[in-house]
């Protein structure tokens, strides 16, 4: 099946997300940088919609996202500028937590480095995603926080090995 | 706050991929510091700090053996911290299941997509 979810930590500054897809790498490079079909998925918890997506996907371009709650209006985001694009194989951007009115802010100006890889193969693209934080304090309260880019799940895999174990 | 707290804890303890495997082997039963310090080609001394940490977090607790005093797995804050983290599991996986169902819809209307391309 290409379709599960992995996640790890490879360093105690990362996060590391794979999950493969059936389609072109080019159709998924697509939903990643193109802000007409990243509204239509990356919506983030159940009630949120994503209605700022701006990204101007080039060396040294910049992009904002926000989120807003259809129950509250409330809205968070992030932000930050692409370190690096090689279409439709390698995407780098540095990324800014923008709190909005939702709080969960970072004691930190250095932003995150989040490295999104396409590969192709028979058809299936696998996607890995790995984001590099400043320090691992950086990276757990990021993950503690909750808010961060659903960075949360680098302990899936340990759960999921405890389940396994338990059973 | 006293349950962000300890989840706090939780996520601390388990930051260390020592401790994770640390964990990991207690899951498959009690053991002692002895038998836990040794495929980490670790002191005792190392390990037992790592111990402490697993231990102030609720993680795990001292089992009843008196001379060997075996450490054993808590499950309890475990499965809280597995709780908390699933809703947003869900929320990426559900992220990633929407994006699925764009893909097909994409591949199933290629014109479509050639006009959008700019």
């Amino acid at each position: 099946m290409p379709k599960a979810l992995e996640v790890t930590l490879p360093s105690d500054r990362e996060v590391r997300v794979v999950r493969s897809f059936n389609a072109p790498r080019q159709l998924v490079w697509d939903a990643h940088t193109k802000p007409a079909l990243i509204q239509k998925w990356m919506l983030g918890p159940p009630g949120w919609s994503m209605p700022l997506c701006e990204m101007d996907v080039r060396e040294g371009g910049r992009y904002r996202w926000r989120w807003r709650s259809d129950e509250d209006g409330k809205e968070f985001g992030f932000f930050g500028e692409f370190k690096h694009v090689n279409a439709p194989s390698k995407l780098v951007h540095a990324e800014h937590y923008d709190p909005g009115d939702v709080g969960g802010a970072m004691d930190s100006s250095e932003p995150a480095i989040i490295t999104s890889e396409f590969v192709e193969a028979n058809g299936v693209t696998t996607l890995t995603v790995t984001m590099l934080f400043a320090s691992k304090d950086i990276r757990d309260g990021a993950v503690s926080t909750g808010m961060t880019d659903g960075m949360e799940m680098g302990y899936v895999r340990l759960d999921e090995r405890f389940k396994a174990e338990a059973a | 706050m006293q349950k962000a707290t300890a989840l706090d804890a939780t996520f601390a303890a388990l930051a260390d991929p020592t401790r994770r495997a640390i964990l990991a082997r207690l899951a498959t039963g009690e053991a002692s510091v002895a038998e836990l310090a040794e495929p980490f080609a670790m002191s005792q001394p190392a390990i037992s700090k790592h111990l402490k940490v697993l231990e102030r977090a609720g993680l795990i607790s001292i089992g009843q053996d008196a001379q060997r005093r075996p450490r054993k797995l808590e499950i309890k804050p475990l499965e809280e911290a597995v709780d908390w983290i699933e809703r947003y599991r869900e929320i990426w996986a559900a992220n990633y299941e929407r994006l699925d169902a764009l893909l097909e819809e994409l591949q199933a209307k290629p014109a479509k997509r050639k006009r959008r391309k700019d």
